[in-house]
């Protein structure tokens, strides 16, 4: 990673109310990065954000922007700009106004402003729209206003927080991609707060997961959703199985795990393990068939099924096996695949390389 | 809501008392004024309606018109001073802790419930010349020319009362309580990641005031302004008990014509010259929130 | 990464509350403080000062002489303002009772109904508490020397009649738009509920609407009280020397001077003011039940 252009180093913030939203948090955020705050409603993700921008003061602990630390630079005059989750698009300024009210304020000579605040509509594809009033804008014009707002300052880093919740589902998507694209042609850092998993996923290049105030992981999209730190992370991201075990040896590369209808499973695996774990497998890597797979080597159980949830590319299915209830997706690769129904005895199996060991 | 038309008799039920309530009460009065106000003295208590437009033009007379004008500007003063004082009060109020606003509106508006002559007359008693803000002043004066010079000069009470500078004391202190509610409830609604938003984007807080806040409470600043402007050009207590004799208000012309100097005509047409003003700034207020309703705000 | 968590530098750390916790923390400015505590201290301190000399033992109303009841005793004891009293109390209950059931009805009837010229209704509807009060007594005043009112003497109770009526048409407008904003917030399916069950019209008001419309209509016959308790202006141009209110009769001892059976009496008032104002914001107070998108 190249020099980090933020440092959060033990940040804590409680508020009047005794409640803590950020408890002793500590992370770098790269230059050029697309980085993800990702967590449930609550967890302090927001109050991170908006102590980045300076909306927020933090209790305890410091916020490094490009080596300088922020503790008494007050929001505007911080080299960051944020896109809000309402827009926050000024009513009663024009578009064209909106964004040059940056520039404007900061006392850039007239004609640059008119100029670059041309220039940043034209980037969102807004041109042509810089004499309306926000009233007559969609919301995913609204917020490309916002977008043009804060990127025509220029910032190091530009702050979203929440950008694409108020937009409907297509619209979302379309954005996401554009996001990412707006990302690698400005090459900027940005910081997005979501509690929207695939958002995060699809464009970020590092996420951190928060979770009642603390950071719960930092890592790529696919570590974060292949290898999860902990049942928190794994839970969140996706879906996936969770089953208690119990450490029983390590042999080599290979842990040896017993768990309440398996029996006892060699799972490889290079960190050190023992007690009580949890292992995790993700549906989609698990396995349904009539009769007994023959391969060896996977972990194989039979059970019958409770529930199939039918979603066209996909159905997902509930079997209960051996006192468990394990959740397994199907892909419906062929028009006659087979169909399963509720009652049927099937088997579940997988890949003991398909399965992690969570010890927190 | 439905229309009239599905509950005929339901609908006068409700509609009748109150409409005639105020057309018998309230319109006809007013008619009566009106009609007088073209009228002229022709006997102790007899007017004869003459059509005559001489009360209008009286109003005009130098003595009369510098009234007009005085109360014009005191109203004016008195409502800036409060409109100053309150907007960083409702801004206070909006940004206090959530249990403390209730108690903060509850003080800020408490005394406008008490009676206005009771809380005018509790001012003329603290600005009185043995009152209590002379008192103090007095005491803390004396101590220190005691202290420095021997009491060689003792002090002289300041005259606080009977002047244009206690009638607008007055005003703003009975009523600054209704500039601050229409300021608060627009500040309450404001999006406050507009002000954020403007922070965000580089402007001062100074600026942010001025080109964001302001603009978009306009609404609450033009409620605020005409119902503290209307009742204080139309004073007539307060410039009555803390004026006396040297700052009458439009207001004092008018009780005069009614009770003492017993020209109705007069007084009535002065009465409709401060309904005239009412209206033109009721209108004023229209046009100004159309206008920035065709702002978008 | 792994050190102690570092307290914040400054100030901060021996005072957290001190200092604003974010750029839009206005109430814990200290500046912002100060001026609402001015503010509150303008607003406060002269009628501190007026309850306090009520109980001082001095007739010239200065300098604290020491605790005493007498001049609430002499207000007591003084007819006329004991008379006034009575007439204010009579003309405030008369006329809340007026003024709350039509402004009711038109509350209802604003909130119920669509109806042409609605926009221009309304405005005349609010024209009572919009013209200047001097205007509105003045023109009563040659109202009822037009009718003859004030000319013969009615005889007491009867004299109060023009003072209620006045009180009634300033008092109403206000009723209706507390009632108004409170009925906004009722869930029409409630109505449609209880007469899909089965009820009448009037049923339905009486079972339905009325309980929910009683919050408001208990706040805006106390405000109507209060209005009508303290109205000066008006009164004071539709009295006749039988009818005289409190307000009236403090004006015109007030302008022959200070003195404390003025400030026994005003404290008596102010508190009877207070209790019901207290009580209006406790009704207006906003609940969940039969709230409605």
């Amino acid at each position: 990673m190249s020099a980090p252009i933020i440092q959060i180093r033990n940040v804590v913030k409680r508020f009047a109310g005794g409640t803590t939203a950020v408890d002793n948090v500590s992370f770098d955020i790269g230059q050029n990065e697309f980085f993800a705050l990702l967590g449930p409603s609550g967890c302090g993700k927001t109050t991170l954000l908006r102590m980045i921008a300076g909306l927020e003061t933090p209790s305890e602990g410091e916020i490094i922007i490009d080596g300088v630390d922020m503790a008494f630079t007050p929001p505007n005059q911080r080299p960051v700009n944020m896109v809000f989750q309402s827009y926050a698009v000024f009513p009663h300024m024009s578009v064209l106004q909106n964004v040059e009210y940056g520039l404007m304020v900061t006392g850039t000579p007239k004609d640059e402003t008119r100029k670059r605040a041309k220039e940043a509509l034209d980037m969102v594809q807004l041109g042509h729209l810089g004499e309306r009033r926000p009233d007559q804008l969609s919301g995913g014009q609204r917020q490309r206003v916002a977008l043009a707002r804060a990127l025509v300052k220029r910032p190091k880093v530009l702050l979203l927080d929440e950008p694409l919740s108020a937009l409907d589902a297509k619209l979302r998507e379309a954005m996401q991609l554009e996001l990412a694209r707006l990302q690698k042609t400005v090459g900027i850092t940005f910081i997005i707060v979501t509690h929207d998993q695939d958002e995060a996923l699809s464009m970020a290049d590092r996420i951190a997961v928060m979770n009642a105030g603390r950071v719960s992981q930092i890592a790529a999209p696919i570590a974060l959703y292949e290898a999860p730190a902990s049942r928190f992370v794994a839970d969140f991201i996706g879906k996936v199985n969770l089953i208690d075990a119990t450490v029983t040896g390590v042999k080599g590369n290979e842990v040896a795990c017993k768990a309440k209808g398996l029996g006892e499973i060699l799972i490889p695996s290079n960190q050190p393990a023992k007690g009580q774990v949890t292992l995790a497998v993700r549906p989609e890597k698990l396995t349904l068939g009539t009769a007994a797979p023959k391969k060896a080597g996977l972990v194989k159980l039979s059970g019958t099924v409770r529930d199939v949830s039918y979603y066209g590319d996909t159905s997902h299915v509930i079997v209960t096996a051996a006192g468990i209830e394990l959740a397994v997706n199907v892909q419906n690769d062929a028009r006659r695949s087979s169909i399963i129904t509720r009652g049927q005895n099937v088997w579940v199996s997988w890949a003991p390389d398909d399965t992690l060991i969570l010890t927190e | 809501m439905e229309s009239w038309r599905n509950n005929r008799f339901l609908f006068w039920l409700l509609t009748l008392p109150g409409a005639f309530w105020l057309a018998l009460f309230f319109v006809a009065p007013l008619s009566v004024l009106w009609v007088y106000s073209f009228g002229a003295k022709s006997g102790i208590t007899d007017i004869e309606i003459t059509g005559t437009a001489l009360n209008y033009l009286r109003a005009l007379d130098p003595v009369y018109f510098q009234i007009m004008w005085k109360s014009l500007w005191i109203s004016a003063i008195a409502t800036f001073v409060c409109l100053v004082l309150a907007y960083p009060i409702a801004f206070a109020i909006c940004f206090a802790p959530t249990r403390w606003k209730p108690v903060l509106l509850l003080i800020t508006i408490l005394p406008f419930w008490i009676n206005l002559l009771i809380r005018t007359y509790a001012l003329m008693a603290v600005f009185r010349t043995n009152g209590f803000v002379n008192q103090t002043l007095g005491g803390a004066w004396n101590f220190f020319d005691g202290l420095f010079t021997g009491g060689s000069f003792p002090y002289q009470p300041l005259q606080l009362l009977y002047n244009d500078g206690s009638v607008i004391a007055g005003l703003v202190y009975v009523y600054l309580p209704f500039m601050v509610l229409p300021l608060y409830a627009t500040i309450e609604r404001l999006d406050k990641s507009y002000l954020e938003a403007s922070l965000d984007l580089g402007a001062s807080q100074f600026r942010t005031l001025m080109s964001v806040t302001v603009p978009l409470t306009m609404p609450g600043i033009i409620s605020g302004v005409l119902l503290v402007f209307i009742p204080c050009l139309g004073a007539f207590l307060t410039p009555a008990l803390l004026g006396g004799a040297n700052a009458i208000m439009i207001g004092n012309v008018i009780e005069a014509q009614f009770k003492s100097a017993n020209d109705w005509p007069f007084g009535a047409a002065l009465s409709f010259i401060l309904i005239y003003a009412t209206f033109g700034a009721l209108a004023l207020r229209w046009v100004l929130t159309r206008k920035s309703q065709g702002e978008g705000a | 990464m792994t050190a102690e968590a570092r307290p914040a530098p400054g100030l901060r750390r021996f005072w957290p509350a001190a200092l604003p916790q974010g750029p839009l923390d206005y109430g814990r400015r200290l500046w912002m403080r100060v001026l609402l505590a001015s503010v509150f201290l303008f607003l406060y301190a002269p009628i501190a000062v007026l309850i306090a000399f009520s109980f001082n033992d001095s007739k010239r109303n200065i300098v604290w002489q020491g605790f005493t009841l007498k001049y609430y005793a002499v207000a007591w004891n003084n007819a006329d303002l004991f008379d006034a009293m009575t007439n204010s109390l009579i003309i405030a209950a008369v006329s809340t009772l007026f003024a709350t059931v039509i402004g009711a009805m038109v509350g209802l009837q604003l909130w119920r109904f669509r109806f042409p010229f609605k926009g221009a209704y309304e405005g005349f509807m609010a024209l009572p508490i919009v013209i200047p009060e001097i205007t509105l007594g003045v023109s009563l005043m040659a109202f009822f020397f037009k009718l003859g009112w004030m000319t013969t003497d009615l005889g007491w109770p009867f004299n109060l009649f023009p003072i209620i009526i006045a009180h009634i048409a300033f008092c109403f407008p206000f009723v209706a738009i507390v009632v108004r904003s409170r009925m906004v917030g009722f869930n029409m399916q409630l109505e449609e509920a209880s007469k899909d069950l089965g009820a009448s019209q009037w049923q339905t008001f009486r079972h339905v609407l009325l309980p929910y419309m009683k919050p408001g209509l208990i706040a805006g016959a106390l405000l109507a009280f209060t209005l009508s308790l303290d109205d000066f202006v008006i009164t004071y141009f539709t009295s006749g020397p039988g009818s005289v209110t409190f307000p009236v009769k403090v004006f015109s001892m007030v302008r022959r001077g200070v003195t404390p059976d003025i400030n026994a009496a005003s404290t008596v008032l102010i508190v009877i003011t207070v209790v019901a104002t207290v009580l209006a914001m406790k009704m207006q107070a906003p609940d969940k039940t039969g709230k409605g998108q």
